[in-house]
């Protein structure tokens, strides 16, 4: 009785984006019956490969889903958003393709020495933005402008104008699949990042210290916690996810592009934060929520193309779900929301109890 | 004489889960008096200014204004002020940032254009009229906060009003200020409104009132002509007589242990207090006192590294040490209840659970996390000790009483088993019954053995506790009272520098 109660209590948050994911789901069988069918296919390189929409959107969302995750630490301990995860994802990937130019060769060592020098000039990076956040306690949105107008400037002089290409069984390994296995790599990348994340709140309680700091600082600080260092701690995370999200987007396409690498992700990340149920001002969070939100925008937009809504207008339609996804999970509708059910149960309750004579 | 009543209530009660925060409340307010609205923490006062204003409905009971018929309801702030009944609070909540006539005009436009210059006309004439010295041009933030406060009020007379609630005026004011804010209340009184002002300043009362209204636990001591009322007597109506329940626990601490010190400081300061000694044995309850902004909070935040320490040495169990940061203090078995709970104290989101762990947590340090299965032990455990009202461990604190959340907030620190324990305010704005049981749970922990520091605005509950007063002035320590010391009177004195 008591375990059931816990795990309600926790599911609370989540009610929102999973009534919109079945929604959706709901919907698209009704469309379309066969839209969520798997199939099996032999690509390009001669590889078995799983294929359809769900496979396309779980895989499209990978990067979304990796920032998000970062993006709802930052939130929660700082109380705002860093706009500026796109142009660092950008910097993230320029830095990537420098390191395997100068290597010469694409092979798992160097693809490996790239993947953790991007990831270390990431957490530089994002060091700055949380130093501006958490020691001159400058607000999210302003202090990480700087680099969300400068980033892709940066990727230009690291690595020019051009659009270094990056052709290699081993990328096309990292952005699309492993030979021999049919699941895109990407989504692998997300459940290892998830895994990370799990593991480091389950070994540490670095979940209590961030919802302390973003929901109230100061208390924080008289319990002996250092929020300067926890706010620091959840931008080098959010770095992690940035560099692990630009290294996928880099080797998806095969080539580096600084003008168009995770452009405008930092708004969906947002957003995917927010649709999970998250409170954009600091506090508690849950990753899983960011992680559904993503999926959720990112089979919005799919179910908007399948439905052969003009490219110009996809923008339009996803945003009035959104604005009802929101609306529906605002503190006012779900205050409203849990009076209705709370009245329901307790009529059932004692319809129960009277039933049973004991009223 | 019965027309010259503005207000009446009657029969007013009011209940919060777990409290009856008014019982049977009478009020009567005549017109061009000042009425002065007396008792202590928790004894009903702004609860019966919330009712009357429409931030609370309130449960039974009926209010009745001059000029219209019959009993009315109040249900918000604003239908409060079409009543004629407006309110200044103790923060100020103007803007800073706006001129002074915006601030007495803002909202009050209905719609139209702004007609700057009559509103600034407007504004000046006001001004003189009440003789507030502000230029209706001048940035409010620029004016002194008595000016400021003095805003507050001509923008609440402005409209038709017949009453005027100023709750803690003065609080943040000096002397001259003072007196400036209560030649602005006479002036209205000599117009006929009827202020109600709500103070803990006993001198005030008397150097500005005409009526006091006594309450306590939430019921009416009196009403009472400020003539026929000496202070001392104010005094026992407030206190009132009912300690029975605590006169058993008086005496039992009042011998200093004598022993080596657990901890002592030597010229200890911080950003925020001056250079001060300091030292308690082990099981010995001690206090800090003083009025307001006499330093006592920021001596034990001091002692605690809850400010930017900036010199002295400290010494805890015979080791020199160094506490520059709250986590340095809580390894060397210090812990602090904080004088603002729901500023520097609940963690408001996270559950009953999540801050009665806390502490202990960080404690352990980052790397060392509490199983769950152990943390809802620690929180069940506590719960039952204290006696925590709570639906579940999982709730948010923020959705409990503040008797409650001060409760989980001490279980937060016993949960630590500290040594040397700090705190500050820990029944302000709780229950008698609440504050009866921190008491007493403080006297069982000192007999076991740990230090403690109390601080209270309430003489009287830290000469139950306490068996050594360090009574505060100004941001120095003017005197340290012990045995038979350790009276209402004597502390009074100190606290005042009557004894120079």
């Amino acid at each position: 009785m008591n375990k059931k109660k816990k795990t309600g209590a926790g599911l609370g948050q989540l009610v929102i984006p999973l009534v919109a994911l079945a929604i959706l789901i709901v919907f698209n069988l009704f469309r379309d019956l066969g839209f969520f069918a798997i199939t099996m296919r032999v690509n390009n390189s001669g590889n078995i490969v799983l294929t359809g929409n769900l496979i396309s959107i779980i895989d499209s969302a990978s990067e979304l889903a990796i920032i998000a995750m970062g993006m709802t630490l930052v939130t929660a301990a700082c109380g705002g958003q860093d706009i500026s995860v796109g142009a660092v994802g950008a910097i993230s990937g320029a830095v990537f393709v420098k390191v395997l130019q100068g290597m010469g060769s694409i092979t798992v060592g160097s693809v490996i020495l790239g993947l953790l020098l991007c990831c270390l000039a990431t957490i530089l990076f994002k060091l700055f933005n949380g130093t501006l956040v958490a020691v001159f306690r400058i607000q999210p949105m302003i202090a990480t402008l700087i680099l969300y107008s400068c980033g892709r400037s940066i990727a230009y002089w690291i690595n020019g104008d051009a659009t270094p290409q990056l052709n290699s069984p081993i990328i096309s390994s990292i952005g699309m699949t492993i030979p021999g296995i049919p699941v895109p790599t990407p989504i692998f990348a997300v459940l290892l990042v998830g895994l990370l994340l799990f593991l480091v709140f389950k070994f540490t309680s670095l979940s209590l210290y961030t919802q302390s700091v973003g929901i109230n600082a100061g208390a924080a600080r008289l319990n002996g916690i250092n929020p300067t260092l926890i706010k620091l701690l959840s931008f080098v995370l959010l770095g992690v996810c940035v560099s692990v999200a630009s290294v996928i987007g880099v080797c998806r396409l095969g080539q580096l592009n600084h003008k168009t690498l995770l452009v405008d992700i930092e708004m969906d990340a947002i957003l995917a934060v927010a649709i999970g149920g998250n409170n954009l001002g600091g506090g508690r969070f849950k990753l899983s929520g960011s992680i559904l939100g993503a999926y959720i925008i990112q089979m919005l937009t799919t179910t908007l193309y399948a439905m052969n809504v003009a490219p110009v207008n996809v923008k339009a339609y996803k945003a009035i779900v959104i604005i009802i996804i929101v609306v529906a999970g605002s503190p006012v509708v779900k205050s409203k929301l849990t009076e209705l059910w709370n009245r329901f149960r307790s009529s059932r309750h004692t319809r129960e109890l009277s039933n049973r004579g004991v009223s | 004489m019965q027309n010259d009543i503005v207000l009446t209530m009657r029969g007013i009660c009011k209940y919060f889960p777990g409290v009856r925060a008014l019982n049977n409340v009478d009020f009567t307010l005549r017109k061009g008096t000042i009425h002065a609205l007396m008792g202590e923490n928790g004894a009903g006062k702004s609860t019966l200014i919330k009712v009357l204003t429409g931030v609370y409905p309130m449960d039974e009971g009926e209010i009745r204004i001059d000029g219209v018929e019959g009993a009315i309801s109040i249900r918000s702030p604003q239908e409060a002020q079409t009543y004629g009944i407006s309110t200044v609070y103790q923060e100020i909540t103007l803007c800073p940032n706006l001129t002074v006539a915006e601030n007495m005009f803002i909202g009050r436009t209905a719609g139209k254009g702004v007609d700057w210059k009559a509103m600034e006309k407007k504004a000046g004439e006001l001004l003189d009229n009440l003789g507030i010295p502000a230029r209706p041009r001048q940035q409010l933030g620029s004016c002194s906060l008595a000016v400021q406060q003095m805003v507050a009020i001509a923008r609440a007379v402005d409209t038709d009003c017949k009453v005027l609630i100023l709750d803690e005026p003065t609080s943040s004011l000096d002397d001259k200020e003072v007196e400036m804010l209560f030649g602005l209340m006479r002036e209205l009184k000599s117009r006929g409104v009827g202020i109600i002002f709500v103070t803990h300043f006993l001198e005030q009362v008397y150097a500005v009132s005409d009526q006091i209204t006594v309450l306590r636990n939430g019921e009416l001591v009196g009403q009472f002509d400020v003539k026929d009322l000496p202070q001392v007597k104010l005094v026992e109506k407030m206190i009132g007589k009912d300690l029975e329940d605590l006169s058993g626990i008086k005496n039992t601490a009042r011998a200093v242990p004598d022993g080596e010190a657990f901890y002592a400081a030597e010229d200890l300061s911080s950003s925020e207090s001056r250079p001060f000694d300091f030292h308690i044995a082990r099981g010995e309850v001690n206090g800090f006192t003083g009025l307001l902004g006499s330093g006592r909070s920021e001596s034990v935040r001091a002692i605690f590294g809850a400010d930017p320490v900036t010199g002295g040495t400290v010494t805890v169990d015979g080791k020199h040490v160094k506490i520059t940061k709250p986590l340095d203090a809580m390894k060397h078995g210090i812990g602090y209840l904080p004088e603002d709970r729901k500023r520097d104290g609940i963690i408001a989101d996270l559950s009953v659970r999540e801050n009665i762990i806390l502490a202990l947590q960080v404690i352990k340090g980052m790397n060392h996390p509490i199983s769950r299965a152990k943390t809802e032990a620690f929180a069940d455990e506590y719960i039952k000790a204290l006696n925590i009202k709570t639906a579940s461990p999982e709730t948010p604190i923020k959705s409990l009483s503040g008797g409650n959340q001060q409760k989980v907030i001490l279980a937060r620190w016993l949960l630590t088993h500290p040594q040397y324990l700090i705190l500050d305010e820990p029944t302000r704005g709780i229950d008698v019954g609440t504050k009866t049981e921190i008491q007493k749970l403080v006297l069982k922990l000192a007999e076991e053995g740990m230090s403690i520091t109390f601080i209270s605005s309430e003489i009287e509950e830290m000469l139950r506790t306490c068996s050594r007063l360090i009574v505060m002035r100004d941001r120095k320590i003017v005197g340290e009272l012990t045995g038979e010391e350790l009276t209402q009177e004597h502390v009074m004195k100190t606290i005042a520098g009557g004894e120079q």
